[in-house]
């Protein structure tokens, strides 16, 4: 993948689990969003496949991609909440445009994944008025109203506090297990990679830095994963405390 | 020794005057494959064709009853000084004083009422589309939608596009009665002419392919304006300057393009 000379992403070649939540993690510039936005067919790579269940999706027609995206759900960094239309026109959306539904059916359903992100009586409220951290569930209620096998988050917690940065990756997590979707969170926050990092892809100037699960971070060798996990003066001592004391399980 | 340096660098010689002349072609030419590809993408079957119509019917009223206040203001001015500026040509003259009701018809049903509206639309309408669009693509929204499986193209521009040529002809159509209507209000109560002087004017040689002329104006106007936004704020890039750049361009291109088939519509259909 490249912009103009600038090369972003350099042989890179990852499999993302179904039932886990796939973890891309790197510096600002290290190439996540690109990466994802070739995942997600919104650019297109120079050269490699894309499969979902085997499927090459890089070649598609603007009309076969579209039937592959019925299966993808998004969060954007930005939540991307239509702002004028309210928060249950926003999740109805998809089921508008691409279903035969009912009324009540829609309705039904726009509750259920209300409910489902813990979200109450905001239906007719516009994304303006409610906080960031709703946005962001309403953002996760609207990718998830069409039932995907894929969901892709970009920077779920970009923007957030601590508490609700963790109410977020909670629900991702869940809705990961629950319907045993592919999920594939962007993100450079060290909780939710030490918390939900089920598989993690560490991209480091455009190419896979390191590759592995949450429990094997604090052991791993990798020094660039090292400086980028531990990268604060307070981690490096808590990290140097734990291993010193035979504590890195726990942790 | 800053200034100097300046000038040696962005001097122009004649061949980079020469380069960025070449790129300014190739520029045109890239923008007008890209607009053909997005109409062909725009044109295609909607998804579903209810949420399209409701789309359109938004559209149709933030177009119409959105842009009639100012449409109505600018022709009865129009009108009226159309009428004051031939009354003062006229005067002295041999030709009788109701030429001037014909020519305010005329020249309103011809040209200002299709052409002045029109370029006047293009500053709301198509600056208020290209901004439109470009806000949705800067903050994620056509991105969104294409993940969805959305043909954004099409869901976002083609109801623009049928909402314009159906209601900016409207519009138009509106404008030039309305000239007319300002024509008679500097003429009459001034003095300058009686009503039955005026009206004589307007029912005098009147030629129902003139009407035939206006509305392949406001058609074809509508499509550029709409077309050429939509196209300017559906490619913007990030930043505000860059919405800010797309807006302008929406306006500017629009309005040279609508001259432009302006002439050749009056060139083709009178000539």
């Amino acid at each position: 993948m490249a912009f103009g000379q600038t090369e972003v992403l350099k042989g890179i070649s990852a499999r993302f689990e179904r039932g886990k939540t796939n973890l891309i993690i790197g510096q600002s510039g290290a190439g996540k969003t690109v990466f994802l936005k070739v995942l997600v067919g919104l650019l297109q790579p120079i050269e490699g496949q894309v499969l979902y269940d085997g499927k090459d999706v890089t070649h598609l027609t603007h009309k076969e991609l579209r039937t592959v995206r019925m299966a993808v759900g998004m969060l954007f960094q930005g939540s991307a909440l239509f702002d004028f239309m309210t928060v249950e026109e926003n999740i109805r959306f998809p089921l508008d445009m691409f279903t035969n539904w009912t009324r009540k059916e829609k309705l039904d359903r726009v509750n259920y994944c209300l409910e489902r992100v813990n979200l109450e009586n905001v239906n007719d409220k516009f994304p303006s008025e409610v906080s960031g951290g709703m946005q962001k569930r309403v953002g996760i209620a609207r990718a998830i109203v069409l039932k995907p096998k894929f969901l892709f988050c970009d920077e779920p917690n970009s923007g957030l506090d601590p508490k609700t940065s963790m109410l977020i990756d909670d629900l991702i997590l869940s809705i990961t297990r629950e319907n045993d979707i592919t999920t594939v969170i962007n993100t450079h926050d060290m909780n939710s990679v030490m918390e939900i990092g089920e598989n993690i892809i560490l991209l480091h100037n455009g190419e896979i830095a390191w590759q592995g699960s949450a429990h094997e971070v604090l052991g791993s060798k990798n020094d660039y994963l090292q400086e980028f996990i531990f990268a604060s003066p307070f981690l490096q001592r808590l990290r140097k405390a734990a291993l010193d004391q035979g504590l890195s399980d726990q942790i | 020794m800053g200034l100097i340096a300046e000038r040696i660098i962005f001097a122009p010689s004649s061949h980079s005057a020469l380069c960025s002349m070449f790129a300014g072609i190739v520029q045109i030419f890239t923008d007008f494959g890209r607009w053909i590809l997005l109409m062909r993408q725009a044109f295609q079957r909607p998804e579903k064709w209810s949420m399209y119509w409701k789309e359109t019917v938004r559209q149709m009223y933030d177009i119409g009853i959105g842009s009639l206040i100012i449409v109505a203001l600018i022709s009865i001015f129009m009108g009226a000084v159309a009428a004051i500026q031939f009354a003062y040509q006229l005067s002295g003259q041999l030709i009788p004083i109701w030429y001037i009701g014909y020519i305010v018809r005329d020249l309103a049903i011809l040209e200002s009422a299709p052409t002045i509206t029109c370029l006047v639309l293009a500053g709301k309408v198509g600056s208020n589309m290209a901004a439109e669009l470009g806000g949705m693509r800067q903050k994620e929204h056509i991105d969104a939608m294409e993940i969805m499986g959305v043909n954004t193209a099409s869901y976002l521009i083609m109801p623009k596009l049928v909402a314009a040529v159906v209601v900016i002809p409207l519009l138009v159509y509106v404008s030039a009665f309305v000239a007319m209507i300002g024509g008679f209000l500097a003429s009459v109560p001034t003095g300058v002419m009686t009503a039955s002087e005026y009206t004589r004017g307007l029912l005098a040689f009147y030629e129902p392919y003139n009407v035939f002329i206006m509305s392949v104006k406001s058609v074809v106007f509508a499509f550029i304006l709409t077309a050429v936004s939509t196209y300017q704020g559906y490619f913007v890039k990030i930043g505000s300057i860059e919405l800010g750049k797309a807006s302008t361009q929406a306006v500017v291109v629009s309005n040279i393009l609508i001259l432009l088939a302006d002439y050749i519509i009056a060139l083709v259909m009178t000539g």
